[in-house]
């Protein structure tokens, strides 16, 4: 099981209802092909940065979700076909959220690790210090 | 002996921040400015997303072209996750692939 995001973008010349059943149509399929929903965001109305199937605005949304590849490739394949929706952005998001958290916790051990130092003059640990500090 | 004196101080590739200021050079707008620090690491920002185009925006040209490193002082590093992170907006439509001027 992996964590996707998909963003997609629906046409803005529908009603706002439509624009509504859509993006539950889409969240309707994505359970069925298994698939977690974690997070729905609607984004609204939104420029678009170059025209896209002749429109110049669209309507943004953005689904968070765990589930397998499977999964992915059958909301696709309907986002695909669905008229409403003219271009969508799919990303697993699980690897590049496990490197940040590990990040951060090597940036928060080696805060945590200098700091008792630091006042320590002309000494080994005041040399790591500043190099923590350089990064 | 002033190893910088032969030739154009240009040709040189010199990392100074201060152009320096001759005839030969005048004109000239190459020089980046001083050692910019890495947005990215200065702020300890771990996750350079597509969607946040205010962040994003900043390092694209008038053009929508991506800046190079020297220009914004990034990190590679950084520069690489920043690369990939405009690819995709441009993909979503949040940037442009090119405007023109």
């Amino acid at each position: 099981m992996h964590r996707y995001e998909v963003l997609f973008i629906l046409r803005p010349d529908a009603p706002d209802d439509e624009i509504d059943k859509a993006i539950t149509q889409m969240e309707g399929y994505a359970a069925a092909a298994g698939g977690k929903l974690e997070k729905t965001e609607k984004w609204g109305r939104r420029k678009l940065a170059y025209r896209v199937r002749g429109h110049r605005e669209g309507f943004y949304a953005l689904f968070v979700l765990e589930g397998t590849p499977h999964t992915v490739s059958e909301l696709e394949r309907r986002m695909k076909v669905a008229d409403a929706i003219i271009k969508f952005l799919t990303i697993r998001i699980d690897e590049e959220q496990k490197r940040a958290a590990k990040r951060a916790e090597l940036r928060a051990k080696k805060l945590s690790r200098q700091k008792p130092k630091q006042p320590a003059p002309a000494h080994a640990s005041s040399h790591q210090a500043a190099e923590a500090g350089q990064v | 002996m002033n190893g910088k004196r032969n030739g154009k101080p240009e040709a040189r590739g010199t990392r100074s921040g201060a152009p320096t200021t001759s005839a030969a050079t005048a004109g000239r707008k190459q020089y980046f400015r001083r050692r910019k620090v890495c947005k990215f690491c200065d702020e300890k920002i771990d996750v350079i997303d597509y969607k946040e185009v205010k962040l994003i925006g900043q390092f694209i040209s008038e053009r929508g072209k991506i800046l190079p490193r020297r220009l914004t002082g990034t990190c590679s590093p950084h520069q690489r996750l920043l690369a990939v992170a405009i690819k995709r907006a441009r993909n979503i439509a949040l940037l442009p692939f090119a405007t023109k001027l």
